[in-house]
């Protein structure tokens, strides 16, 4: 009996990965090298929520990209059509239940939030599914075919989402109770970014909880490290594939949510204008790394935010002297994928 | 090594065997009656399409057609010769029509204004080419592409926002050289019923340009370089172990292609005499370059004339047709929608992908598949 607890015991042990931790730093360590220059401490504050709240967003748009591509090798340059695709979505739940959103009740907005987070992540696992089979299931192995043909299906589907809904950029209207910001003293924080906030860190929790401390947690992490070894081993891992490409289009679907009340206009182009810092972020993160990429959303998020307040000129590249400064530092991102 | 004495001499025995023509062409002939039947038109129509329509918009089609084969063939360079997939190109496209419009608007409507805005476009183009190149493509190809997708969206914002140099949003209106104006007239009287004034010689002049920068990359692409490349592109293992500096070469590449998009953008800013960010920098007309260089036929260089010439008809006509069959459509439920005008985009798109997957040689590979003499 203590034979098999030890034995089961030890392979628990044994997958979980060591943590880099001077990446982890720098989110910290830029903050706080920030604060002389940004001058008081409460703009401080609202700068560093406002720049969390960006990140998180960031991140839930970009984790599924990065889970695709770590996984399966595919790079997915149509991905940003699922975060249009998930904002237009809230159009179904935001039509007939358009009550909700303006009754002065915090339980109902929120659970309009949820409903319509639930509806655009089924609809987008859903376009996801069928994406994979028709766009990009004949072209596994080929770089230079994903890229065109992924771009062929934004084109389409951006189409699409126009000969469903209209060419029209359509407003939609943020839950009552999420308007306005919270006051503490000279700190301002704006009600909807500390829901992003929140909303991104249990995602993010969750998934860091999926992958370390579940079953199929492990295989994809194994299938990322070597998938071949996981098919002799005898998973199917196709069909692990395909879950995970539609769990991912799922979170586009959800950051779409995010990312469309944060702007309160849906337009069909909306996610391809985001996926530049998508993929800015994933790079920076080292393609395929889940944690990376949280950093790197929050990296890019905070350095936008105080460029932007100390130095508005220089705010509009600083995304680029971010990824370049990475780069140099770490040429394949902030926490490699050790396959690649 | 051992192949490369055999290329120059097989090269040596077409060309004079071929003639002018062939030498024109660089050796690297159409090889389909049907292809080389429907450049010829295209060549013929474009040359004479001042004298064949009256009215401004065929020629203003004819002279987009001219520009976007120099663009798309540039980026087939990429593409189709290379195997790289950049996003930039649209930079390097905006970056001489900037280049023009800045210096015939600050300095003065003359040809040497339109020198000196060419000639620092030309070498703008070629530092940042060589900056992208040498830092992202000794990565792998896909960090190429997405690093040049944000470089290319950070130069579009720049050019927005930095007004006071570009215009920002409104862009920049120009006056041209006072020989491509419309009141300037060569001759007095009209030559075959056609007033030859300025916008006609600025048209021929696009004409030219596009004409000799396509022969130009025509034979880039057949020069032993252009070899280099595609061995580069079907094995860059076998590339490099031959000896052939795979960085280097690609470098060399994405630069060639970012100067023949920079005239590209020069001549569009010359012909509208205009040049802002919907023009020449959008995200939408770099997609509209990736849908010509599949569809027309990656690696052919003449896939970039047929793409070209059918894309910028169907932006300008198609849109016609859909009109019409969504009308006749009307009444059912979302179908009227789908062949809507303004979807025209939708069903090229999906010509794209069938393409990608289908014919990776485009139009110009069915055609010498179909047909293969000439």
């Amino acid at each position: 009996m203590s034979d098999m607890a030890a034995q089961s015991s030890a392979p628990a042990e044994l997958p979980r990965a060591k943590t880099d931790w001077l990446p982890l730093l720098l989110v910290p360590a830029l903050a706080v090298l920030a604060l002389p220059f940004v001058g008081s401490p409460s703009t401080w504050v609202t700068l560093t929520v406002a720049g969390l709240a960006m990140g998180m967003m960031i991140f839930l748009m970009a984790s599924g990209l990065t889970l695709v591509f770590g996984l399966m090798d595919i790079i997915n340059f149509g991905h940003g059509v699922f975060i249009s695709l998930g904002a237009y979505a809230t159009l179904l739940v935001l039509g007939p239940l358009a009550g909700w959103a303006t009754a002065d009740s915090i339980g109902l907005n929120l659970a309009l939030l949820g409903l319509c987070i639930l509806v655009a992540m089924g609809v987008t696992a859903l376009a996801g599914a069928v994406f994979e089979r028709v766009i990009v299931r004949p072209v596994y192995g080929s770089h230079l075919k994903q890229i065109l043909v992924t771009m062929g299906g934004l084109i389409v589907t951006e189409q699409l989402i126009h000969a469903l809904w209209g060419a029209s950029p359509i407003p939609i209207p943020l839950p009552q109770s999420l308007r306005g910001a919270f006051v503490l003293g000279d700190i301002v924080m704006e009600r909807y970014r500390v829901v992003a906030v929140a909303i991104g860190l249990i995602v993010f929790i969750g998934m860091q909880l999926l992958l370390n401390r579940t079953r199929i947690g492990l295989l994809i992490r194994a299938g990322v490290e070597n998938p071949e070894m996981v098919e002799a081993l005898g998973y199917r891992i196709r069909r692990l594939f395909v879950s995970v490409f539609i769990a991912g289009s799922a979170l586009a679907g959800l950051g779409g949510v995010m990312w469309a009340f944060y702007r309160q206009t849906l337009t069909a182009g909306m996610g391809m204008e985001v996926m530049v810092l998508v993929f800015i972020v994933i790079i920076i993160g080292g393609l395929g790394s889940v944690g990376g990429c949280f950093v790197g959303s929050i990296l890019v998020a905070l350095v936008a935010n105080y460029v932007g307040f100390i130095e508005p000129k220089l705010a509009l590249i600083s995304n680029i002297l971010v990824m370049a400064l990475v780069l140099i530092w770490r040429p394949q991102g902030l926490f490699p994928v050790a396959r690649r | 090594m051992s192949t490369s004495p055999a290329l120059p001499l097989a090269f040596d025995e077409t060309r004079r065997s071929g003639g002018l023509l062939t030498g024109l062409l660089s050796s690297d002939l159409p090889r389909s009656r049907a292809l080389s039947f429907i450049l010829l038109a295209i060549v013929v129509l474009l040359a004479a399409t001042p004298f064949l329509f009256s009215g401004s918009q065929p020629v203003g089609t004819a002279a987009k057609i001219c520009v976007f084969i120099v663009l798309v063939a540039s980026y087939d360079l990429l593409l189709g010769y290379s195997g790289i997939v950049s996003f930039a190109h649209t930079m390097f496209f905006g970056i001489g029509g900037y280049g023009i419009a800045i210096a015939l608007e600050r300095i003065s409507p003359t040809w040497s204004s339109v020198a000196i805005g060419l000639a620092s476009a030309l070498a703008l183009s070629a530092v940042l080419a060589i900056a992208i190149g040498l830092l992202s493509l000794r990565v792998r190809a896909i960090f190429f592409s997405m690093i040049t997708l944000a470089v290319a969206s950070a130069a579009a914002v720049l050019a927005s926002q930095l007004s006071d140099i570009t215009g920002g949003e409104d862009g920049l209106s120009f006056q041209l050289p006072p020989a491509l104006r419309p009141a300037f007239r060569l001759f007095s009287e009209p030559v075959f019923g056609t007033m030859i004034n300025g916008r006609l010689l600025a048209y021929y002049l696009v004409f030219v340009v596009s004409l000799i920068v396509f022969l130009l990359l025509l034979r880039i692409v057949n020069s032993p370089f252009g070899r280099v490349l595609q061995a580069i592109r079907e094995n860059e293992f076998r590339a490099e172990a031959l000896g052939y500096r795979v960085v280097a070469y690609r470098t060399a590449a994405s630069v060639i292609s970012a100067l023949a998009a920079t005239v590209a953008g020069a001549l569009m800013a010359l012909w509208l005499r205009y040049n802002g960010p919907d023009t020449t920098l959008s995200f939408s007309i770099m997609i509209d370059i990736l849908l010509m260089v599949v569809i027309g036929g990656m690696g052919t260089m003449y896939g970039a004339v047929i793409g070209a010439a059918l894309f910028v008809l169907a932006q300008s006509y198609l849109q016609v047709l859909m009109g019409a069959g969504s009308a006749a459509l009307a009444g059912i439920p979302l179908l009227p929608n789908l062949i809507h005008p303004d979807r025209w985009l939708l069903w090229l798109g999906a010509l794209f992908i069938i393409s990608v997957y289908a014919f990776p040689g485009g139009i110009v590979g069915r055609l010498r598949q179909a047909n293969p003499k000439g």
